[in-house]
């Protein structure tokens, strides 16, 4: 797993480096693939919608990347930008300026071709406070953003149609997230015709440009995506038609897998399973294990007392037994030292963290003037296993000494902890950690560790502010150049070290990925387990029992 | 009988006011912030604030319940929060399902449970009748959660009779029904057992066997039907103990009715599916209440209305 990580960032720094100019996606198609075949995948959960200046589930996400697509998306399986409605880009020197060449001959599903009026309609629209995306604030470096979410203007005053097959866009401050993006679903081109013929249901009948269209939907019960005949990707995608079942509890899906009725179950491995799943060889060999961009952690207080002590902080960073609390979880996870994920460009694989060691995090405690240790309360959500994990917290913190109360809450409850200055004094992450929404290492500083989430309502809980960091991550971000992506990243490899040396996290743990699929389905296992098209890279995958 | 029926409707409609109001109050004092639901974890809190704004949810509590009094008036249950569609198409294309596997509930219960009370009474103090009572209790006790991972398991996937979940067709049908309906014949069958004891006390019994009849004919001609009236009577009042159930069991099975709906809406805060949800269960239970009310003096002379 690691190897795969290490190659993974490599190769996105690489291709950073190479400017990324030209279209290379024809090169992604695995030549062992094979045309057509049909596929059943299970949901739990009602698919809310498949606008994608709405749809924000994790059953949606990919399906909307299917039915639409962005102006960059990602090589299959990676974090690796590429260009997709975009031909070619170009980023002017200052940084402020980016320009998309469009693919010429695309077209939307109802036949007509897409153009750069499109990507200005539905960037528009999805800044519209009417549209009420949960993505809007995305867009926020965009020259115009702060009139259009006033409800001053109905237009992006930065957004410029060229030409049919130019597209400007001019920011208010460098950007070096803005590719990625361009890449996010709220991004995604609609059409606006059936925009407007359908108004407020269009997401029950989304009309895109991507690989995929929306044949039938059932409400609660089935979604069938037919292949897209016209794909401006030639070769994609395999598989003529995907049939999601809706409503399927994840133990059931788990029977129907074994039985053969069905190929992947999206909501994965059901945890009770899971052990009974990896004893068995013949299960064992269909289950495909990937990393996510995730972190746990526990947050302190760096307000309030005695977490207003660095030392404190670091006493528990080196009191938490991660081995064993990742046990808890049956090992679905690997330990983490640091807020960003393995998979994530900026992880610094040198970087050693906090070792385990009771007898030196207690002589921390005695310097900072708690050698018999302190009472305080562990805010925790209620779902399983997060009480349990809270537990074993608990158990390492009293070993040198801190007595940890559980509050063991609703998820509202704890998110409204966090969110006042005085709530909570510690925090375990589990249920409402951070997932990025991009692969750029930004996206686990800002709102969670940078000064403008330290507010009332904010996410930044341990209420961590240093504006010396913070002027160090704009200055990361104002690098736009790819070429010096590289550079980037080691910038901020450089800011998490200082946060760590802080440490108002404890970073416990990465979660894996744990999925399965039938013996039918082809395709790399890291599509399966798509970092970007989660959970699975639809357009990719195929099966092997055709023709 | 018109007065009566005058009263009660008029009771009924509120009922269903204090239903809504209750419910709309217990959301709105939710410690969850539905915006906040909507809007997403990388909303900026402007986002969020127009988002408040347009759903009139920044208005004061009376302002909010009274829009949504008058829109429901006229029929509209609103859009849903998280999935954005009218709450009347979602509920009204889920609830087929719903009231499908409630028959087939109210069969199996009525099936297993009258025969299992009928056969208690019969051989009452015997081994039978004690093992019959014992099941019946397990059947009241078991959790449906249970109950219906253990069907599952045995009839799905180890002898593979039925579908493992979904919907569809009458082998769909069965295992959802019957975990309904093992509650249900627990209860049917005590009272079965009960007013069957009952009956075969009364004088016309004695009569009956008096003149000779065979014991078949007296148990199925004279008594049951005696017994099995008020026993009837009883499935309008089912529909509340339903309305529960249906959550769970449809999450089982993977049955896509309102229960199923009702619990997705929960989690996601997604406030005008669950008053929605809500609101037509408190009606199917004020409507199965109100006709076991007027059925019952045809059922039973005994009773009248007033």
């Amino acid at each position: 797993m690691r190897k795969f990580l290490a190659s993974t960032v490599a190769a996105s720094a690489l291709a950073l480096m190479l400017g990324m100019a030209s279209a290379r996606a024809e090169d992604t198609i695995d030549p062992n693939a094979k045309q057509g075949g049909a596929i059943t995948i299970t949901y739990k959960d009602d698919v809310a919608t498949l606008d994608p200046a709405i749809g924000y589930d994790w059953q949606n996400w990919s399906m909307i990347k299917s039915l639409f697509d962005g102006l960059m998306d990602y090589e299959p399986g990676t974090t690796t930008l590429k260009p997709d409605l975009a031909e070619s880009y170009e980023i002017s020197p200052d940084g402020k300026t980016f320009t998309f060449k469009l693919r010429h001959g695309v077209k939307f599903h109802n036949g007509r071709e897409m153009i750069a009026d499109d990507v200005k309609y539905s960037l528009d629209r999805v800044t519209n406070p009417k549209t009420q995306s949960p993505g809007a604030g995305f867009f926020g470096s965009i020259k115009g953003y702060d009139d259009v979410a006033a409800g001053k203007a109905e237009t992006l005053s930065g957004v410029t149609v060229v030409d049919p097959y130019t597209v400007k866009f001019e920011l208010t401050r460098p950007d070096a997230t803005f590719l990625h993006v361009m890449a996010i679903n709220f991004s995604h081109v609609v059409p606006k015709e059936e925009v407007e013929k359908y108004g407020a249901d269009f997401g029950k009948h989304p009309v895109g440009t991507g690989a995929f269209k929306l044949a039938e939907w059932t409400l609660g019960q089935r979604i069938v995506f037919e292949r897209n005949a016209d794909y401006w990707h030639k070769g994609l995608p395999h598989l003529d038609k995907i049939t999601f079942e809706i409503g399927q509890e994840p133990i059931v899906a788990l029977l129907r897998l074994q039985k053969g009725e069905i190929d992947v179950p999206g909501d994965g491995i059901p945890p009770a399973k899971f052990q009974e799943v990896m004893a068995d060889p013949e299960q064992k060999a269909r289950v495909v294990e990937g990393g996510q961009l995730h972190t746990g952690y526990v947050t302190m207080n760096t307000t309030m007392a005695p977490f207003d002590n660095v030392k404190v902080r670091q006493a528990v960073n080196m009191a938490l037994n991660k081995a064993r609390i990742i046990q808890i979880i049956n090992g679905r996870a690997v330990p983490a030292n640091q807020p960003l994920p393995p998979s994530m460009p900026g992880y610094d694989k040198e970087y050693k963290g906090y070792p385990y060691d009771v007898a030196k995090a207690k002589a921390l405690l005695a310097e900072a003037g708690h050698p018999d240790g302190f009472e305080t309360q562990l805010f925790v959500m209620n779902t399983d296993p997060n009480p349990r994990i809270a537990q074993a917290i608990q158990q390492d913190l009293a070993a040198i000494g801190i007595k940890a109360s559980i509050q063991s809450l609703a998820q509202a409850n704890v998110i409204a902890a966090g969110g006042d200055k005085a709530g909570a004094p510690m925090i375990w992450s589990g249920g409402m950690a951070w997932i990025a929404d991009f692969p750029d290492p930004s996206n686990f500083y800002g709102p969670i560790l940078g000064c403008a989430g330290a507010v009332p309502g904010g996410w930044n809980w341990s209420w961590y502010c240093n504006k010396d960091l913070d002027a160090k991550a704009a200055e990361a971000d104002s690098i736009v150049d790819p070429a010096k992506a590289g550079e980037r990243d080691k910038m901020w490899s450089g800011i998490y070290e200082k946060v760590m040396e802080d440490a108002p996290w404890a970073p416990v743990f990465n979660e894996q990925r744990f999925t399965m699929k039938s013996a039918r389905m082809g395709g790399a296992d890291n599509l399966y387990v798509d970092p970007v098209h989660i959970p699975i890279n639809y357009d990719n995958v195929y099966v092997k029992d055709v023709q | 009988m018109i007065a009566y029926l005058g009263r009660r409707l008029i009771q009924s409609a509120l009922i269903l006011l204090g239903v809504s109001l209750i419910t709309f109050a217990l959301l709105y004092l939710l410690p969850a912030d539905p915006v906040r639901q909507i809007a997403g974890r990388s909303a900026t809190p402007q986002t969020v604030e127009n988002i408040r704004q347009q759903l009139g949810l920044d208005q004061p509590f009376i302002v909010q319940y009274w829009h949504y009094l008058t829109k429901l008036l006229s029929g509209d249950l609103g859009r849903s929060y998280i999935q954005r569609s009218e709450v009347t198409e979602l509920i009204v294309s889920r609830l087929p399902a719903s009231l499908l596997l409630m028959l087939g509930a109210i069969l199996c219960e009525l099936l297993i449970g009258l025969t299992m009370g009928l056969v208690a009474a019969v051989k009452r103090g015997t081994a039978t009748d004690q093992t019959l009572m014992v099941a019946s209790f397990v059947g009241v006790s078991a959790p449906q959660f249970v109950v219906g991972l253990l069907l599952l398991y045995v009839f799905a996937v180890r002898l593979g009779w039925f579908p493992i979940g979904g919907y569809g067709t009458w082998r769909h049908l069965v295992l959802p029904s019957l975990t309904m309906g093992i509650l249900g014949a627990g209860w049917y069958a005590r009272m079965m057992r009960s007013s069957m004891i009952d009956v075969l006390r009364q004088d016309y019994m004695r009569t009956a066997r008096a003149k000779g009849l065979t014991r078949g004919a007296i148990l199925f001609r004279h008594a049951l039907p005696n017994a099995i009236l008020p026993v009837i009577a009883m499935i309008g009042i089912d529909i509340g103990i339903f309305m529960g159930g249906i959550v769970v069991v449809e999450s089982v099975f993977g049955w896509p009715g309102i229960g199923q709906l009702a619990w997705q809406a929960i989690q996601r805060v997604d406030i005008p599916i669950i008053m929605g949800v809500t609101l037509v269960s408190a009606f199917a239970i004020v409507l199965g209440n109100l006709l076991a009310d007027i059925v019952a003096p045809f059922i039973d002379p005994r009773i009248k209305l007033r």
